[in-house]
């Protein structure tokens, strides 16, 4: 694609169920009631001059460029607040209109730079457009009047400027952060002559303020007044890439836009219908680590861990690792060998390492990451539902009338989706916020949630059953629903065991912490307050009882009938851009893609036909028995494509301990993280701009990555492990990508009518997209459920074993923050550490001012596993008695602290409670000084030989 | 793999299925165990002293 601006109708598409007919310009056209004159003048091919308007904003009626005369009526009403009406005749330019609109130019032009030849801008405004539209040809005025010329910009934020001389106070950057993202960051300060567009208060500059940096702003601004830096440095873009956001599960898709090899900027697509022209700081500006320094491009392989690395060629990288691998799998056993892929990379990639470790290793020793996350996901809605799989599309929630959030943080860790939320709060829907925290949706702008459950971290499953028993003892539950759709039976059994009274919320208050009288209030908000709606987030899973609390939130859904349409349903906020597809692609040790269960001989063998080999029937280890199998020298050899298992997992040093017990491991990645620490082989990886390939957000749509540039190692990452298979004798012959799509969709139902060249006619797709439902599923379960009957599931608390005591008597959670992304790898290489440079213990001050500790300090985390140190923020957005961070830097290993205990089901690390004990520090603990050390000296790489 | 780690485990399942009642948590624990349990794993357990498990974990490993 060339380069061009994205096409503007005005204001936004309007949906109706009516229409109207009207005139513009001679030419009858249809559209949507509600819609506005303007877009109905975009939408019939024309064009009305405007600078106060765009489509991701409401008419404003500010700018009087885009006057219109319409028959039957007095003056000249602006286009984008009039609305179509049937019979309506419209002219957009008569000599009137052309009058007016060039003398409004010239009062813009005459306070406005005339340096269009240098401006970043240039052929590319809004302002230069509108002028050449009008035809202004002179400018009454001069500009030697009082003006704004020559007043200083605002540098502070990395990414972006704003140089107040370029602006012309249309609003659209204060109605952007307001309508689009919800921050209200920026307002119009002062009034006439004076007014001017301000970040937060007087004192602040755009870094200082409220800003988040999603770029609303910046992709709003008409001119070069809020501009990209990349842009102001680099020039105009020359062509564009549609592409999808390699960051969280919410799946933006982006227009790359490049001069050449380079990426000038990336700009959330309009038509992207998971974000909707909308982005976060991070896919709008954090790319910066696609060509840092850090990154390897050259394979890397040594004999052993305390040698420094040495750079090889592919050939000899690949004939290396074939070859230890091949000779482990001859003395061990292929149950010796394993893979780990990532929820970070694509479809075809994450098949591919499956397919390697099964029909290629001969073992079932596959996981990924989403083992660390949301497996409790899988196993609960496929226990419960019968699919392991959110149920809803994100637009859903705009037709939600109640929205309960529950161990999720979406501002923080999905903020393209928590502007939907706030946006649907903000038109009447209330609110209830599950979590420990008080996070940023439970009281922002404009935005208050209506039950705040500050329920103790690990008592999740109470509280959801004291939700439930309020349910059904008031007589709140949906029978109609429950006995045409779920197994009336186990209803019966369910409600027996939620009426019991050691299940009501009175009961259960001293052990969650939440007054009875909230969790009453919320249950029968959410089973009465029309369409109910929960997404939930790691806070949910990552505990010991994680998937016993998916399965208590579908029970919750199913028994007030909230599943099957719109507004509804049971969601699951995906963590990284691809978990739902690397769980689909069957990256799990006991299921074939799909979800389907590596015992079952009818799924198997069509594998077995297809791939042409046989398949061990037996599950394999997941991630964390793989540690504990090479501990006891049974599993030897792993292949770790895009995972960094040694910071992300928890109790560092037993991961330490399995890695360097290992004989061969390979990491394939783009930096030499930290698990490459303990690696043998280093094969470069190719980041989301260097590659072709799927990935599938968190509702379930798959949507295109497109090859943006040429990866810089030469290769891209299927490539990699299509070459590593060749190495072991494995005779694989992809060509490219989507041939990996066609054998996913040959062999997964659900995938069924996916491919290339579909995705590319329809933008996107939601699985289950086959025979029953050919354009996919927006909305799951609608009819009935996969499984066939809803299963309520009897969902005991448990308390967790991990205990608080004199010793350690807080509780720790750990989590993301908005400006880094989970190990940190990606956007500790970018500007993004202007806003988190290190890692921060959040403590109360009641807890601060009982250990003497100040907001800053250096203070000791000490958990029974392990400690580390970092700096204290003493803030009452934690509760009394509950300390939190995050894992974002390997200076603090946060998950040298966590421990072992892990979900019941699924071994999901239960990193939401670890019992600590914070005191006042002066330095390092050992294991950060023993691990600096060991990281510098396993990052060694041998100087080259000289060339003879 | 170390034998304590894979009681705790085993245990952990059987408690969450505790509400099913004796029978149906030995059946369900036992089914999970083979269905999300590498073999070598399962063989250990199996070959664990039974009175080192809980009655649960010991009747479903039983049953492997």
């Amino acid at each position: 694609m060339g380069y061009e601006r994205q096409a503007d109708f005005g204001t936004p598409e309007v949906q109706s169920g009516t229409s109207v007919t009207l005139t513009i310009d001679g030419r009858e056209i249809t559209v949507p009631a509600g819609t506005s004159v303007m877009r109905a003048a975009s939408q019939s091919g024309g064009s009305i001059p405007k600078l106060c308007a765009t489509d991701s904003l409401q008419g404003f009626g500010s700018c009087r460029l885009c006057l219109v005369e319409i028959e039957g009526r007095k003056g000249t009403p602006s286009s984008c607040t009039t609305l179509a009406e049937d019979g309506m005749v419209v002219h957009t330019q008569t000599e009137r209109l052309a009058k007016l609109r060039r003398g409004v130019m010239e009062l813009y032009i005459s306070d406005h730079p005339l340096d269009c030849l240098t401006c970043s801008a240039n052929n590319d405004c809004e302002l230069q457009d509108m002028a050449a539209a009008v035809g202004l040809r002179d400018v009454r005025y001069g500009y030697e009047g009082e003006n704004h010329l020559g007043t200083k910009p605002d540098l502070s934020n990395p990414y972006f400027l704003f140089a107040p001389d370029k602006c012309i106070v249309c609003s659209r950057c204060v109605r952007a952060c307001d309508e689009v993202q919800g921050t209200l960051a920026l307002t119009v300060d002062g009034r006439g002559f004076a007014s001017k567009i301000s970040a937060g208060q007087p004192s602040d500059n755009f870094l200082s303020s409220e800003c988040v940096s999603c770029g609303a702003c910046v992709q709003a601004c008409p001119t070069s007044a809020l501009m990209e830096k990349s842009v102001k440095q680099m020039g105009k873009p020359e062509r564009s890439v549609v592409t999808t956001c390699a960051y969280c599960g919410v799946g933006c898709a982006f227009r790359a836009e490049l001069k050449g090899e380079q990426l000038v900027r990336m700009v959330p697509w309009k038509d992207g219908k998971a974000n909707h022209g909308h982005s976060c700081v991070k896919g709008r500006f954090a790319w910066g680590y696609a060509n840092h320094q850090d990154r390897i491009t050259t394979p890397m392989i040594r004999q052993s861990v305390t040698e420094p690395w040495r750079e090889v060629s592919w050939e000899e990288a690949l004939a290396f690792t074939a070859g230890r691998l091949n000779a482990i799998r001859e003395k061990h056993g292929p149950r010796a060998l394993g893979g780990i892929t990532s929820s970070r990379c694509t479809n075809e990639e994450t098949f591919l390492v499956q397919k390697l470790v099964r029909a290629g290793f001969g073992s079932n020793n596959i996981d990924n990451c989403a083992r660390v996350c949301h497996s409790p996901t899988g196993y609960g809605l496929k226990t419960t539902f019968g699919t392991s799989a959110g149920t809803q599309n994100f637009d859903s929630v705009d037709q939600a009338d109640v929205i309960m959030v529950i161990g999720a943080n979406p501002p923080d860790a999905h903020p393209v989706f928590a502007s939907r939320i706030k946006q649907r709060v903000r038109q009447g829907a209330k609110l209830i916020v599950v979590d420990p925290r008080r996070t940023d949706l439970v009281h922002s702008p404009h935005v208050e949630a209506a039950h705040h459950l500050a329920l103790r971290p690990g008592t999740n499953v109470a509280v959801l059953t004291a939700l439930a028993h309020v349910t059904v003892t008031e007589g709140l539950a949906h029978e109609d629903f429950i006995r045409e759709r779920c197994d009336w039976d186990e209803y019966q059994d369910w409600v027996r065991f939620v009426s019991e009274e050691r299940h009501s919320p009175e009961f259960l208050e001293p052990v969650t912490g939440v007054p009875a009288s909230e969790i009453r209030a919320a249950a029968r908000l959410y089973a009465t307050g029309g369409n109910g709606a929960i997404y939930y987030g790691l806070g949910v899973t990552e505990h010991s009882q994680g998937s016993s609390a998916v399965m208590a939130i579908a029970n919750l859904a199913m028994a007030t009938g909230n599943i099957g349409r719109p507004g509804v349903g049971v969601n699951p906020l995906r963590g990284q851009n691809n978990v739902q597809g690397a769980c689909d692609m069957g990256a799990f040790p006991h299921e074939l893609p799909g979800y389907r269960h590596i015992s079952d001989v009818s799924v198997r063998s069509a594998f077995e036909q297809d791939w042409g080999v046989t398949l061990d029937s037996e599950p394999g280890l997941r991630i964390n028995n793989m540690i504990d199998a090479a501990l006891d020298g049974s599993f030897l050899g792993v292949y770790i494509q895009g995972e960094d298992i040694l910071q992300s997992d928890p109790n560092t040093k037993h991961v330490a301990e399995g890695l360097a017990a290992m004989e061969c491991v390979i990491v394939h990645d783009l930096f030499l993280n930290e698990t490459a620490n303990y690696a043998h082989v280093f094969l470069p990886g190719s980041t989301f701009l260097e590659k072709n390939g799927t990935f599938t957000n968190a509702e379930r749509r798959i949507q295109p990555v497109r090859k943006v540039m040429e990866p810089a190692n030469g290769l891209e990452d299927w490539e990699v492990t299509q070459a590593l298979a060749r190495a072991m004798g494995i005779d694989w012959n992809y060509t490219h990508a989507s041939q990996i799509l066609d054998e996913i969709a040959r062999l997964t139902p659900t995938f069924k009518g996916v491919s290339f060249a579909r995705l590319e006619q329809e933008g996107s797709l939601q699985w289950p997209v086959n025979d029953a439902f050919p354009d996919g599923s927006p909305v799951m379960h609608v009819d009935g459920f996969v499984r066939g009957k809803g299963k309520f599931v009897v969902t005991d608390y448990v308390p967790t074993d991990e205990k608080t005591g004199p010793r350690y008597p807080l509780l720790l959670t750990t989590g993301r923050i908005l400006t880094q992304y989970n190990v940190g790898a990606q956007t500790r290489r970018t500007a993004q550490t202007v806003w988190h440079p290190e890692d921060l213990l959040e403590i109360h001050p009641t807890d601060a001012e009982n250990r003497g500790v100040c907001d800053g300090d250096w203070v000791r985390l000490a958990s029974r596993t392990g400690e580390t140190t970092l700096r204290a923020r003493v803030t009452d957005r934690v509760a009394p008695g509950v300390v939190y961070t995050t894992f974002h830097h390997p200076e603090t290993q946060a998950n040298v602290v966590t421990t072992e205990y892990s979900d019941w089901a699924t071994n999901c690390p239960e990193y939401k409670v670890t019992a600590v004990q914070v005191t006042p520090s002066n330095g390092p603990s050992d294991w950060q000084e023993d691990y600096a050390e060991l990281s510098a000296q396993s990052r060694r790489i041998a100087d080259a030989e000289p060339a003879e | 793999m170390d034998i304590e780690r894979l009681r705790y485990m085993a245990d952990q399942i059987a408690r969450n299925f505790a509400a099913l009642g004796e029978e149906q948590a030995i059946a369900a624990t036992a089914d999970h165990l083979v269905k999300f349990w590498d073999p070598r794993m399962r063989e250990q357990i199996k070959a664990d002293d039974p009175a080192a498990l809980s009655p649960v974990v010991a009747a479903a490993v039983a049953r492997l």
